[in-house]
């Protein structure tokens, strides 16, 4: 990343970022975020995370992008992963063990139907 | 094993200066950095520390002996901290206390003969809504029910 | 732990008791026995809710609905309409609009995010993700527009007060910190949150440090300081991790550092650890342990804005004091004042754990009152 020298270089960098964002969303890619906060490792986060990278890998899965968020505030519900297709609305669930994670990705990532049991109201 | 022991100490004491320089307010962070490489704040660490530093070992006790993550005698391999405050109290940790204490067959403090286990309580880790909560080493375990303490231990070798 | 669908609020002030407060709270517990409903809606005393020249005052949450004037008479009615029917009776409603105290008025629809805002919305170790939200504007406008003194004055204007508890004005804070006439200067946050149950600054220092560092760079500038700390706890292992990504990253984009956007401003920032003593959340203790010391507290005066860390002015300041900060520079101090208290502007996180209905952080823009057992969060 360079530099950001003066104001104009700021702003110019937030445009940059922006559309990077857009370019995402357009692109029709599927956006997984994993919630990875103290409460969600201490719910077994790194291991939904590790079930969601495993199904990519053994099922040659593209198009995804994975990345990881902090604690959203309902700890109760840990773990948690948000899944956005392309422009659709963002679908939260919650208590993501990897087995439920490999059901969200077959029948959500690849099927595109949302797994309507693990969902939660944010 | 003594040799090698004091070897250890003068080791870690001498890598933490390095790291950190030797200005007064690092001490904190190289006794960190001790502890966490020997498991416990050994006399001979100390005393180079207060050779190196020219801090007297007075003040080297007063400071490693206020903070609860020193600790001045030898730990077991793996250190299991338990959170007792209210929170995970109230959510079923008495019960994850008890199952800890009967398994190890130690209290609060103490290391195990075999050098294996050390438990420990600690203060609130601010996961109270995965309550009750154990660390291990520096794994974190959440919503823990006393049925699933020895599958825990049992990760550890 | 029972959950209550609804819950009555009696004020029992001294004024609104000599108009039968105690009788009429007796008269809503009858009531909802004879109706069989006891087991759903609940009773409790508070007080404050409203002039009590009208009293007894009475609010029903979740739906706000201010009642006063009532007699004992009438409760038997209002329990039918109000809790069987779900039918406020007019007749009782209270005549003026606003309660007198505004941390009971009718609670707003929707929540309202300031510092907690983009937690959970963010990658806590992406920069980019930050700055495409408007991430160090405020330090941009800060650098280039205002003078040190004009931030101290927004500021002030916000009446932002300390969000650690102690609950000083931050104006304040920082004016004091800056009319010492002594080099170098130092602030420092505290993220020694160690109260148990409490875990919001956890959240905000994981989900969105960037906020954090920019509005201690921001008070930074004001105070005329060029180094800063931030002590966190060492129970907190994967925030102190976060921090210290974010704070490389930040330093990478030339935002920590010598000569910040070009200005004559240079300020950097370090992390520091805490040991596990629960006394380090106490701000001079904390000085003492940043100093390699035991945190043992200091006697004050002087106080940290002329005598702190290492005998130099120091400004202290909790993790979601900062965090409000790029916020009240972007949107206004207006724009903060208008939410809040008579006296307490802004908003506040509040973690909840237990038994909730869903077990959060929240935020209040009204300080509420948390009965043993609030219904909703």
């Amino acid at each position: 990343m360079p530099t950001v020298k003066s104001l104009e270089d700021l702003k110019k960098l937030r445009e940059e970022a922006l559309e990077k964002r857009k370019l995402k969303i357009a692109s029709g890619n599927v956006q997984i975020t994993v919630a990875m906060g103290t409460c969600g490792i201490a719910a077994g986060a790194r291991e939904t995370m590790k079930a969601i990278l495993d199904t990519i890998e053994t099922e040659n899965l593209t198009g995804i992008t994975v990345t990881q968020t902090g604690c959203m505030g309902l700890c109760e519900k840990e773990p948690i992963v948000q899944v956005m297709v392309g422009d659709q609305p963002k679908v939260t669930y919650g208590k993501v063990n990897p087995q439920a994670a490999k059901r969200i990705m077959q029948q959500h990532v690849v099927g595109g139907k949302t797994v309507e049991d693990l969902v939660i109201d944010l | 094993m003594e040799i090698k022991i004091k070897q250890d100490a003068l080791s870690a004491a001498r890598a933490a200066i390095a790291q950190h320089g030797n200005s007064p307010a690092e001490l904190i962070p190289i006794l960190k950095d001790i502890n966490h490489e020997l498991g416990y704040l050994p006399d001979t660490a100390l005393e180079e520390v207060g050779r190196l530093m020219q801090i007297p070992r007075s003040n080297l006790y007063s400071v490693a002996s206020f903070y609860s993550m020193f600790s001045m005698t030898p730990r077991g391999s793996h250190i299991i901290k338990f959170c007792e405050s209210a929170p995970c109290h109230v959510v079923g940790g008495r019960e994850v206390w008890q199952a800890l204490q009967a398994q190890l067959s130690l209290k609060s403090g103490e290391t195990s003969e075999d050098g294996k286990w050390t438990l420990v309580t600690t203060s609130c880790l601010g996961v109270c809504a995965v309550g009750p909560v154990i660390i291990v080493d520096d794994d974190i375990y959440g919503n823990v029910t006393p049925d699933q303490v020895t599958g825990i231990l049992a990760r550890y070798q | 732990m029972k959950y209550y669908r609804s819950n009555v609020l009696v004020c029992v002030d001294p004024e609104c008791l000599k108009r039968g407060a105690h009788q009429v709270l007796d008269a809503f517990q009858d009531g909802l026995v004879a109706q069989g409903l006891i087991d759903e809606v609940q009773v409790l005393e508070t007080s404050r809710i409203g002039g009590c020249s009208d009293g007894p005052e009475v609010m029903v949450y979740p739906e706000g609905i201010h009642y006063n004037g009532l007699a004992v008479d009438d409760i038997l009615y209002l329990v039918s309409e109000q809790f069987l029917k779900g039918r406020p009776v007019e007749k009782f409603l209270a005549h003026s609009e606003k309660v007198v105290d505004e941390e009971l008025s009718a609670p707003k629809a929707k929540e309202v995010r300031v510092v907690l805002r983009n937690c959970g919305q963010i990658d806590p170790e992406n920069i980019e993700d930050y700055i495409a939200i408007d991430g160090y504007q405020a330090l941009g406008r800060v650098l280039t527009e205002m003078t040190p003194e004009q931030v101290i004055e927004t500021v002030l204007a916000s009446g932002l007060r300390g969000r650690g508890g102690a609950g000083f004005p931050t104006g304040k804070d920082w004016l004091f910190c800056r009319n010492s006439q002594s080099w170098p200067k130092y602030m420092i946050c505290n993220a020694d949150e160690g109260d148990p149950g409490a875990f919001m600054n956890r959240r905000v220092l994981e989900g969105n440090p960037y906020s954090v560092i920019e509005g201690i760079i921001i008070g930074a500038y004001a105070i005329g300081s060029s180094q800063g700390y931030i002590y966190c706890r060492a129970e907190y292992p994967i925030a102190i991790r976060t921090l210290k990504i974010a704070i490389q990253q930040v330093r990478s984009l030339g935002l920590l550092g010598k000569n910040i956007l070009g200005s004559d401003f240079s300020f950097d920032l370090k992390v520091r650890m805490g040991a596990g003593a629960f006394v380090c959340g106490e701000e001079t203790a904390l000085m003492n342990s940043i100093e390699g010391k035991r945190g043992e507290p200091r006697l004050r005066p002087p106080f940290p804005a002329v005598r702190g860390l290492w005998g130099q002015p120091s400004n202290v300041n909790n993790v979601e004091t900062y965090a409000n900060v790029p916020q009240i520079i972007l949107r206004g101090p207006e724009w903060f004042a208008r939410m809040g208290t008579a006296k307490s502007k802004g908003t506040k996180t509040f973690p909840l754990a237990g038994e909730v209905k869903n077990e959060i952080i929240i935020k209040s823009d009204q300080l509420p009152y948390l009965s043993k057992r609030h219904p909703r969060r």
